[in-house]
């Protein structure tokens, strides 16, 4: 580290700081107030303070069932990326140079896609309209369309497909952390490839897979034009409803809560395992 | 060589398959000659490529999205070169909370942010302002730009710096000369990131954008939500297309994984 | 008046005393060396003459100029990094021309004198060579070029050849010598090097935890080190246990059977003696240090023993000269003579 003024830091970062302070964290606390004020259909937000919209979420079933389905959705996609995303990864980290770097453009290239294509290719090939469908139906070997559209499958397959890529990258960047004559060690010590893989590489690559399952969870239970696109109106997750409250009922105070709700949930649930496999693996990594 | 088993590279061509497939499909419908979804097997057309001429919508919206993300980004590089040396150069009390100011819009729902904005900026008077649009997508993209200016801050051996000083130049001359040219390729690299990130952003946008002021994603999306037609998968196609371009010359100057794994979200 | 002048220099960090009250005088055209283990102190020292480091107190003097006020940029220091530090998106010619240029040098002038130093440092085909298309011995010289372009006050050096291999760090050590003879700079050396300290300077500057232990020619150090550090840290060292006896003759040196005369005003009572290895040779009689060789290794110029003496556990080196060598087991008689032996304070033990 260089002695220059102690000033230097604050006025380089200063200006960036300020930005957030006025755009970040003002709007968020101006939002978190939003959710404890009064709101009629034909009087509008009324700042007067209320825990009608708070008591109005936990009386209401509906908002319960909403919030379970935005957590279980991304507990399955998170799940589903761990098991395809993991061995892909192990995978990729083995090919030759020149397989992997084209492979990388294919697993990571859609990453850079706008969401709404990548949802759009899967309303396409699953909708009932869609490609799959019509073209076994054709062949007789279904009488009804697969049901994919507006069902929680629908949205499960999409958002895994959206975001396994995260966690690919999470697995792989473990992965080459790794010395890669560990592997080699074990075989010499009479291991199998198995018990290379379950003993060796697999604890090795734990904090990478659980780093993956952080972002790939938060990501997915945060979603919104997949949900929105596959869900359609009816089946609806918290980032949709918000949605809903705020542009097409107009109930800024309850969407301001379902959204502060949401914030409030995600962070504790990142910052509590980020916490965790901090503790459970400061020993062994650094 | 590939180290893998047969198993291993069935399991891998399915993976790419799926990760590729419904981009396949999109660009495969665009060419359909008939009126409805179907795969084109009466031989290709372009005549829903040239349909999208006559929804001057997608035209203004995609100009609109490419300004607002090369506006976005320019801005967000601004701010993140200083704040990524200040952080990478010295240790100052609120070092640790400022980083994760700055990386915080990673965690922050999209949804969250954009109801946080559409609120603040009808406080303010900038709602359905393209200035207000350009703000929020600064604040996106700002982590994607200063992780990727981070590492390269992180690279630089402060020795030679302090060899350009030893040689008398000043510290103007010492950033002009040594430390920008030592940290363009995470300042492009990151200003491309934060231009992709922007240039697809929906969630966040389609709170703050108003219909004067609507990006591609968020046309795309709205058209999505009434209809699927072979003229949205049209459109898909040409951005799928336009991305593929830039992947590859992002693929070409700095490496993929380099530019990925500096940048995972998380 | 000494050309450069630390005064009472000290850098302390929190508790941390890097660097406690170092005095030095340097003259013009000498090669200083500050030698010592990692953290004692030395590359602090180096780093508060270039400025990068503030001192905690006393000052740098060049030329009866007080540095503390001037930035590091003003100071026309020559520096050569461990790292060479050279600029990567600059070829060779670029990164030498780089200090003439902030000297605002005329381009034809820069030109020339760029040549000259690639020249001198033997680099002349590779001006328009990228540093990382040049091997560690050939960026080192570019570094070099670019810190003697500037005719630097003063020449800084840190461990300059430590990236290289054996053989090149020699053979660069004795180009660094007439590089700097000929370009007549005023050269301070940090290095932890001790072959490489002794090769190249004209004094030597030993530190130990922040503190100067010794500071004197290099042969006059190898002979008479100050502090069992010294004789420990320059090459290999055999520390006995002695007593000095005074008799009417004058004070005498008793280690085992071998008594010598010792300097006058050598104190009384137990003493350290240090005696380099190869100083050691096998008495004719008896008179002597007695002990065992518990080990003989052959080592081609000369035979390297282990003897475990009455006055300790000790070394020699014999040259491989035909005499005969006594094998392990055999008992032997030692003796040196009192040019070859410093004494240390006694229970100045490493």
């Amino acid at each position: 580290m260089s002695e220059r003024p102690k000033a230097a830091p604050y006025l380089l970062a200063g200006p960036t700081a300020l930005v957030f302070l006025g755009l970040v964290l003002i709007p968020l606390a101006m939002t978190v107030l939003l959710s404890f004020y009064d709101w009629g259909q034909y009087k509008g937000i009324v700042p007067e303070w209320t825990l009608k919209n708070w008591r109005e979420m936990v009386a209401d079933d509906y908002f319960a069932s909403v919030f379970l389905r935005t957590f279980r959705i991304a507990i399955l996609v998170t799940l589903a990326c761990v098991a395809i995303g993991v061995p892909e990864a192990y995978i990729l980290n083995r090919l030759s140079p020149g397989w992997r770097s084209v492979s990388l453009l294919a697993i990571l290239g859609p990453l850079l896609v706008s969401v709404v294509a990548r949802t759009l290719g899967w309303a396409l090939l699953f909708g009932s309209t869609g490609v799959v469908n019509q073209g076994l139906m054709k062949l007789g070997l279904i009488a009804a369309p697969l049901p994919f559209m507006f069902t929680e499958t629908g949205v499960i397959v999409t958002l895994t497909h959206v975001l396994a890529p995260f966690m690919v990258l999470a697995v792989w960047a473990a992965l080459q952390r790794l010395d890669p004559q560990v592997e080699n060690a074990a075989g010499s010590l009479g291991a199998s490839a198995f018990t290379t893989w379950r003993r060796v590489i697999l604890p090795q690559i734990v904090p990478g897979v659980l780093s993956g399952s952080v972002i790939v969870f938060a990501l997915a239970a945060s979603a919104f034009a997949s949900p929105a696109i596959i869900g359609g109106r009816r089946l609806k997750v918290a980032a949709t409803l918000a949605y809903d409250e705020f542009l097409n009922t107009l109930n800024w105070p309850l969407g301001a809560a379902v959204a502060t709700l949401l914030l409030v949930a995600l962070v504790a649930i990142i910052v509590g395992s980020n916490r965790l496999i901090e503790r459970r693996y400061a020993q062994v990594f650094e | 060589m590939s180290r893998n088993g047969s198993l291993a590279t069935a399991f891998h061509l399915l993976f790419v398959t799926f990760m590729l497939a419904p981009l396949a499909i999109v660009c495969a419908v665009a060419f359909t000659p008939e009126g409805y979804l179907s795969l084109p097997t009466n031989g290709f057309s372009l005549r829903w490529f040239r349909q999208i001429l006559a929804y001057p919508e997608f035209l203004r919206a995609f100009w609109a999205s490419l300004w607002l993300a090369a506006l976005s980004s320019t801005i967000a590089i601004a701010l993140s070169v200083p704040a990524a040396l200040a952080i990478a150069r010295y240790r100052f009390p609120g070092r640790e909370a400022l980083t994760a100011l700055f990386l915080s819009p990673l965690m922050v729902p999209h949804v969250v942010l954009g109801i946080a904005f559409l609120r603040f900026f009808t406080q303010v008077g900038l709602a359905g302002t393209f200035t207000g649009l350009v703000l929020s997508h600064v604040i996106v993209v700002i982590p994607f730009a200063l992780r990727l200016v981070l590492a390269a801050s992180y690279g630089i051996d402060a020795r030679i710096e302090h060899a350009a000083v030893s040689l008398g130049a000043s510290p103007m001359t010492v950033f002009r000369r040594v430390t920008i040219p030592l940290i363009l390729p995470g300042v492009v690299s990151g200003w491309m990131l934060a231009f992709i990130n922007s240039f697809d952003e929906v969630t966040m946008t389609v709170f703050v954008a108003s219909p004067a002021t609507v990006t591609l994603p968020v046309r795309m999306f709205l058209y999505i939500q009434d209809n699927i037609d072979p003229l949205i998968a049209s459109v898909s196609a040409c951005l799928i297309a336009l991305t593929a371009v830039m992947l590859l010359v992002l693929d070409r100057i700095f490496g993929l994984d380099r530019l990925f794994v500096g940048a995972g979200k998380g | 008046m000494p050309y450069i002048a630390l005064e009472r220099l000290t850098k302390r960090y929190g508790d941390h005393l890097a660097v406690d009250a170092l005095d030095l005088a340097v003259e013009k055209g000498e090669f200083i060396s500050l030698l010592g283990p990692s953290g004692c102190g030395k590359t602090t020292t180096l780093q508060m003459i270039a400025g990068f480091v503030e001192p905690t107190g006393g000052r740098v003097m060049l030329d009866g100029v007080d540095l503390g006020a001037m930035k590091p940029n003003r100071r026309g220091l020559g520096i050569v990094f461990q790292s060479y530090a050279l600029f990567p998106h600059m070829t060779a010619a670029e990164n030498v021309a780089f200090g003439l240029e902030m000297r605002d040098v005329p381009r034809a002038e820069r030109e020339k004198r760029v040549a000259e130093t690639l020249a001198l440092v033997g680099l002349s085909g590779f001006a328009d060579r990228y540093p990382k298309r040049m091997s560690g011995g050939q960026q080192q010289r570019v570094a070099l070029a670019r810190a003697l372009v500037i005719k630097p006050a003063i020449l800084l050096l840190d461990e300059p050849l430590s990236n290289l291999d054996a053989k090149l760090r020699e053979e660069m050590q004795i180009e660094l010598r007439s590089i700097q003879r000929i370009s007549g700079a005023t050269t301070i050396l940090v290095t932890h090097d001790q072959a490489e300290a002794m090769a190249l300077s004209d004094r030597i500057v030993l530190m130990n935890k922040g503190r100067v232990e010794q500071i004197a020619r290099p042969d006059e150090a190898y002979a008479r080190p100050a502090s069992a550090f010294v004789a420990n840290f320059l090459g290999k060292t055999n520390l006995l246990n002695g007593a000095i006896e005074s008799t009417p003759q004058g004070p005498v040196l008793v280690v085992g059977g071998l008594r010598l005369p010792a300097p006058a005003g050598a104190g009384s009572g137990p003493q350290s003696v240090a005696v380099r290895p190869e100083r050691i040779a096998f008495a004719s009689g008896t008179a002597g240090v007695s002990g065992r060789v518990t080990m003989r290794v052959f080592q081609g110029l000369h035979w390297l023993l282990q003897v475990d003496s009455e006055a300790g556990p000790l070394t020699l080196v014999r040259p491989n000269d035909g005499s005969p060598v006594p094998a392990e087991g055999e008992t032997v008689a030692l003796t040196f003579s009192t040019q070859d032996f410093a004494l240390l304070p006694a229970g100045d033990a490493p």
